[in-house]
């Protein structure tokens, strides 16, 4: 038996760093093989239906997998992550001259966020605002719908529209914050940091009850023995953002639960129930 | 231990923040922690997300760590326990070599690539694709200091050569100038042909052979344009290419072997224009002609040095390698025995400018000055071989079997 993986080619690097995974994953003597999707959401379907074995799933696909899961009697499990898959933060920045210097000052204005399926630029910095009882008009820049903010086109619309003056603050990863001010999107010294979400999780590598249980430990090993130090692995690592990979954990995504419930994105079945979401 | 601590002050990652932290962790000893102070709005929030994509640990103290007295910076805003990604990149790097030419490795590896000699390269890397990578066969000890000399003898078209200066010739004998220059220019663009073509696959660790290789390409680029334009200097037309003279040079481009092109074009065939140039310099009918081919000679003599001094180390380590080179000769030969040879006007415009006009006697003369030219490519070509360690009746046998193109 092949253990088979789902991803989705949001990206062209995609195809490089899994073809890579595969050929290192099958010398070292995993039957191992993956197939791509074009979104999320027929991913998710799929791993619960037990097409694939394993899912490398964004956050947001993580929950539905969950709920789809166990609404099914198959209850699922992150196996890995990466190392910068934990503690992420999602801020709100403003404009530096903006005159806002509290949440509160943000009544009633216009937000920049990304996709509307984005746990960081969407549901997780949109849910921080309204438990700090900002109530904005969210505004979404849709780049990439169905690839759960993988594209960080959103963002840098987002950041753009903000810096133009088309809306009042942004949304946007930390990691994002530091690439935008780095690259020159956010020019030195133009926008401030408003307020931040508590630490949540990123991606992991959701396994399905159905899948061969043997073949996955060792999926699991090999990935965590992957070594920084291994000249034909890193440039593999570097491509998809990680120095290590570690064991998974679920314990990083209460606060997306609680933005996909109070959006109502999906059901606790797991049921796609956002409206105008069309990946 | 005392903790390392850097005060950033007011800069943050959009001001280079982390080419200081950079630096500072390098500086860390072993299991120590740098702590960061600083007044930046985002330097908590970036620290965490680079941390994060570097690998390193990052612990965030809610109101600050004090500071001793006299620190400047305030509190500790943030301690990074570096991760071990970036030793882990090095770990396995190694010098490519030195950068002396005397550190030169007898075969550099494919990975290594476009990498500077001796610089530390990182393991990994795709392989590059350079099939010359044999110090025995690319190398010569006198690559450097012919590179240098070339680098300081470049000189520049426009200005090297008195372009307007005023002269008149007849027009039959300025037809015969345009006909050598033709027959130049084709040839030219053989000779930067080869090696560009060679060039392109030598592992760039023997740096001082590629650049040498570049500026004889360059040498034979900058031949082109001042034969071209002394060609058009009272005209537009050109001479002829015959098809013998094309086959013979087309010949010299389907050698594959470094050693062996290296032989065929620079030792022998631009050893036998060494005498062609000489032969323009004494019989060019004007001053800007003369100017062209004392150039010209003095930059492929040079090009003759190097061929000369690396088959000659070549020659001297393998005695068997002298077999290889006699087989070039004698393929190239047999190749090139069903053409006509050289272009019958380029042999005639070279005798009407040795004879200075069409009189019998003058005519007379020239031939015989075209006949000496001839003899003495002949035994320029012979004490070539003979500086390679050919016995001297094996050198003439094989000086008589090159293309009677010259090149």
């Amino acid at each position: 038996m092949t253990l088979l993986m789902g991803a989705v080619a949001y990206d062209a690097k995609v195809v490089t760093i899994w073809s890579g995974f595969r050929a290192w994953l099958r010398r070292h003597g995993l039957p191992f093989d993956f197939v791509l999707y074009s979104h999320y959401e027929r991913q998710v379907e799929d791993l619960i239906a037990g097409r694939i074995h394993a899912a490398w799933n964004s956050p947001l696909a993580w929950v539905r997998a969950r709920r789809l899961g166990e609404a099914r009697g198959e209850p699922v499990r992150p196996l890995v992550m990466r190392d910068t898959d934990c503690d992420l933060r999602s801020v709100v920045v403003v404009r530096a001259d903006s005159g806002i210097d509290t949440v509160a000052d943000l009544k009633g204005e216009a937000v920049g966020a990304g996709a509307v399926d984005s746990p960081q630029a969407t549901l997780l910095p949109l849910r921080h605002l309204r438990e700090l009882g900002a109530a904005v008009e969210a505004r979404l820049f849709q780049v990439g719908v169905g690839l759960h903010g993988d594209h960080v086109g959103g963002e840098r619309d987002a950041a753009r529209a903000l810096l133009a003056g088309e809306v009042a603050a942004a949304c946007v990863l930390d990691a994002n914050h530091l690439l935008f001010t780095q690259e020159g999107t956010l020019p030195a010294g133009s926008t401030r940091i408003l307020t931040m979400t508590d630490p949540y999780d990123h991606c992991n590598m959701t396994i399905a009850t159905s899948a061969p249980s043997d073949l996955v430990e060792e999926f699991g090993a090999l990935l965590t023995g992957m070594s920084y130090a291994d000249p034909e692995v890193r440039p593999l690592l570097d491509l998809e953002g990680l120095t290590e990979w570690r064991p998974g954990r679920a314990t990083g995504y209460a606060a997306l639960e609680a933005a996909v419930d109070a959006t109502g994105f999906y059901d606790a079945s797991g049921r796609v129930t956002a409206t105008a979401y069309d990946p | 231990m005392t903790p390392r601590i850097t005060d950033l002050a007011g800069i943050g990652f959009d001001q280079g923040a982390q080419v200081i932290l950079r630096r500072e962790l390098a500086l860390l000893p072993p299991g120590g922690r740098l702590g960061v102070t600083g007044t930046h709005d985002a330097l908590v929030v970036h620290l965490a997300a680079w941390c994060r994509r570097e690998g390193h640990a990052l612990t965030v103290p809610p109101d600050g760590d004090p500071v001793e007295p006299g620190t400047p910076g305030g509190p500790v805003r943030a301690w990074i326990v570096p991760g071990p990604a970036t030793r882990m990149r090095w770990a396995g790097g190694e010098r490519a070599g030195g950068v002396d030419p005397s550190q030169v490795v007898s075969r550099p590896a494919a990975h290594w690539g476009l990498a500077a000699r001796g610089a530390l390269v990182e393991p990994g890397g795709p392989p590059a694709p350079f099939d010359l990578d044999r110090k025995e066969v690319v190398w010569a000890d006198l690559a450097p200091a012919l590179y240098a000399q070339a680098a300081a003898r470049q000189w520049d078209p426009a200005t090297a050569i008195e372009w307007d200066c005023v002269f008149e010739l007849p027009a039959e004998v300025e037809a015969a100038v345009v006909q050598v220059m033709t027959y130049l220019v084709e040839n030219e663009q053989a000779a930067l042909v080869v090696p560009a073509r060679l060039l392109a696959r030598v592992h760039p660790h023997f740096r001082e052979v590629t650049q040498l290789l570049a500026v004889q390409a360059a040498d034979e680029a900058r031949h082109i344009e001042v034969f071209t334009r002394r060609a058009t200097l009272r005209g537009e037309e050109l001479g002829t290419s015959s098809a013998g003279g094309r086959a013979s040079l087309t010949s010299l481009l389907a050698e594959p072997d470094f050693s062996l092109a290296s032989f065929l074009l620079s030792v022998l065939g631009e050893g036998t224009f060494l005498n062609l140039l000489s032969f323009l310099g004494r019989y060019a009918p004007d001053p800007v002609t003369r100017r062209i081919a004392a150039l010209a000679h003095q930059d492929e003599a040079r090009h003759v040095a190097f061929g000369v001094a690396h088959l000659a180390e070549q020659s001297r380590r393998d005695p068997a390698f002298r077999g290889r080179l006699r087989g070039a000769i004698e393929r190239r030969h047999d190749v090139l025995a069903d053409t006509a040879g050289i272009n019958e006007d380029v042999l005639d415009a070279l005798t009407l400018l040795a004879a200075g006009s069409w009189s019998p006697r003058a005519i007379a003369d020239g031939h015989a000055a075209v006949q000496r030219l001839q003899a003495e490519m002949f035994d320029g070509r012979r004490n070539r071989l003979v500086r390679l360690g050919f016995p001297a009746d094996e050198a003439t046998e094989l000086s008589a079997l090159h293309t009677r193109n010259f090149m």
